[in-house]
């Protein structure tokens, strides 16, 4: 398991766009996983909206090029289209930027998929503020929000490529429509794929118990909130961790089962903290009238600044060590 | 006025069917409204002739098998008409005649818009408008897939045409060179405020619909004959590569005389006896007829 480096590309080389796709294991996961369930028997059709090389479908594309619909830059058109697809008994993929597949359809998601009940996949890429200087247009900071207050949608945010092909299986006769919010496909390695075979929605991963206080992480932020959690627990401070891979069903046992001590949780998501991770575990501990504090770690209800995104992980602290720091003060308040 | 090719006439029996299935829906149409006490009337008579037409006289569908796979499909776009389209559903044993009779009370399948969750024979729930062109796009991408050949036949408001998402999926099917996609505008003129022309203008509709790739047609929307001759002739096109559109130039309200082109009766009640009026214009619509 690495740490929390991030996969860099060399300044000594010209590149294109084609390029980019070798250095996204996280989106060569998402076609490759595609094309692998397809072989299965999966009825799976993909469609994007002019963004096959940014979220790797050409992959899917030149496999089963009569299974692969470019829908150009009408995102709408493309939610309904696969909602109608969906009619006829095919799994439709739709893959586009989260900033953009869960804002501008959101009424589409709605009605035309999670009112319908039809199992359209939708793959929210590039989510959270991955795409740095491209500036809040292309940031998605509210998608968990918003998908979470759809009913009958699953909200399943995976940490890394093998999370998302393991959880792209999982998803092969789950009935209902899932957003799938994944980032840039360079996020650090957090698991081998055979540790996550039994993978389910709605089931967190514990990866470590502890009394003192419990981080609650999910998507992009479980490797720095690992690596922070694992330099804590080297000093001796019994820090636990969650990864909350699944936003929705929230898996309520896990979370109560890290307040049951009554020590402090902190929730670490690459999203506003309102809306997302922090409040559904706030839901929880306010249902149940917990004695836990909760930190919920996130981007404060700001637009985000532009920069590059290690910068901008380092200036909100969601990296490993503005993730440890964070710990601390609620270790240590 | 239709350039449609190859249309053949429609006997006269069966125009006598579909202006009979006319009257039934429009008189269905007064009495479940009267159930609900308010509704879309005047909305569902301007489609009443094109939705009897494609029932009875055009789509390939089987009487109690609401889920047949080969079936041609049918989307409401202008979703707030569907009273109009529950009598037929009842008709084709898809629903109950129960069900039909308990229209919008309290647990009721059918409301005010068309629910494929709740209701048998709805291929697409609609309400949000724009919606439903996409959708049928889309079960052709997915009949292309399977390798199934039916129609799609959208039926779209004339309002509908400000919805930048139908002309997002008017540029996609022309693109995915989907020829079993049929849409039809029911160019009543009127959205909820008033003429069309005057809330946001949609005109020349039918250069927009060529200029975006498709075959475009023109028809009265009430003439059960014409409206049955071009479609059949546009449902059995060879191998169409080209997504075709009928401009259905129609009467909002028509029927029933007071309510023709009255903006009011976007959404109405009709009174006990102004019903009974109504059910008796109606009826001798049926009567004229005859004679």
């Amino acid at each position: 398991m690495s740490g929390s480096q991030t996969i860099q590309r060399s300044t000594e080389q010209s590149w294109t766009l084609l390029d980019l796709l070798d250095q996204a294991p996280g989106l060569l996961a998402l076609s490759d996983t595609l094309v692998e369930i397809t072989e299965g028997g999966a009825p799976v059709v993909a469609l994007t909206g002019d963004l096959k090389y940014s979220n790797g479908l050409v992959r899917f594309a030149e496999r089963y090029p009569e299974r692969f619909f470019n829908m150009g830059i009408s995102e709408q058109n493309m939610v309904s289209a696969a909602a109608g697809m969906a009619t006829l008994g095919l799994t439709p993929f739709v893959a586009d930027f989260a900033s953009f597949l869960p804002l501008l359809c959101c009424e589409q998601i709605r009605t035309d998929v999670a009112y319908s009940q039809l199992p359209v996949r939708l793959i929210g890429h590039h989510a959270g503020i991955t795409l740095g200087f491209y500036g809040t247009s292309h940031h998605a900071t509210e998608d968990l929000s918003i998908m979470r207050s759809i009913a009958n949608l699953t909200v399943a945010c995976p940490a890394d490529e093998s999370q998302l092909a393991a959880s792209i299986r999982a998803s092969v006769g789950w009935e209902q429509p899932i957003y799938f919010r994944i980032g840039r496909g360079r996020e650090p390695r957090v698991y081998e794929p055979e540790e996550l075979r039994a993978f389910e929605f709605g089931r967190a991963i514990w990866h470590f118990r502890g009394l003192e206080a419990v981080v609650i992480a999910t998507g992009s932020m479980l490797a720095p909130s690992k690596a922070a959690v694992s330099k804590l627990r080297e000093e001796g401070r019994e820090v636990g961790l969650i990864d909350m891979h699944t936003v929705k069903p929230l898996d309520r046992q896990a979370v109560l089962m890290a307040a049951a001590a009554g020590s402090p949780l902190i929730t670490v998501e690459e999203h506003n903290t309102v809306g997302g991770l922090g409040a559904a575990v706030a839901e929880v501990l306010a249902d149940k009238g917990s004695r836990s504090r909760l930190r919920r770690h996130g981007i404060p209800d700001v637009y985000s600044l532009i920069g590059p995104p290690t910068h901008l992980y380092q200036h909100y602290g969601l990296e490993a060590a503005g993730i440890e720091a964070v710990v601390r003060e609620e270790l240590d308040p | 006025v239709s350039t449609a090719t190859a249309q053949q006439p429609v006997d006269a029996a069966t125009v006598e069917m579909l202006e009979e299935r006319s009257r039934f829906i429009r008189s269905e149409v007064i009495r479940l409204i009267s159930i609900a006490k308010v509704g879309h009337y005047a909305s569902a008579f301007s489609c009443t002739e094109i939705l009897a037409t494609l029932y009875y006289g055009v789509m390939r569908l089987r009487r109690g098998e609401p889920d047949w796979p080969d079936r041609d499909r049918f989307m409401f776009g202008k979703g707030h008409a569907a009273v109009a389209q529950y009598p037929i559903l009842a008709d084709f044993g898809f629903i109950p005649e129960e069900v039909l009779n308990e229209y919008t009370r309290l647990g009721n399948p059918l409301g005010d818009h068309p629910d494929r969750t709740r209701v048998p024979g709805v291929d697409f729930s609609s309400g949000s408008i724009g919606h439903a062109l996409s959708a049928g796009l889309g079960m052709q991408l997915g009949g292309r897939v399977e390798g199934r050949e039916f129609h799609s036949f959208v039926l779209l408001g004339d309002g509908e045409q400000n919805e930048g998402q139908v002309w997002e999926a008017a540029m996609s099917a022309a693109h995915h060179r989907v020829g079993r996609l049929v849409a039809i505008v029911d160019r009543n003129r009127y959205c909820l405020d008033g003429e069309v022309d005057e809330v946001m203008g949609i005109e020349p509709l039918d250069e927009k619909w060529r200029a975006f790739g498709w075959e475009v047609h023109e028809v009265d929307g009430h003439d059960v004959g014409a409206l049955c001759a071009l479609l059949r002739s546009l449902a059995g096109r060879e191998e169409p590569t080209v997504p075709a559109l009928v401009i259905a130039h129609t009467v909002k309200g028509k029927g029933v005389p007071h309510m023709e082109s009255e903006i009011g009766w976007h959404l109405g009640y009709l009174s006990p006896e102004d019903e009974a009026k109504a059910q008796e214009h109606i009826a001798a619509g049926g009567e004229r007829r005859r004679r």
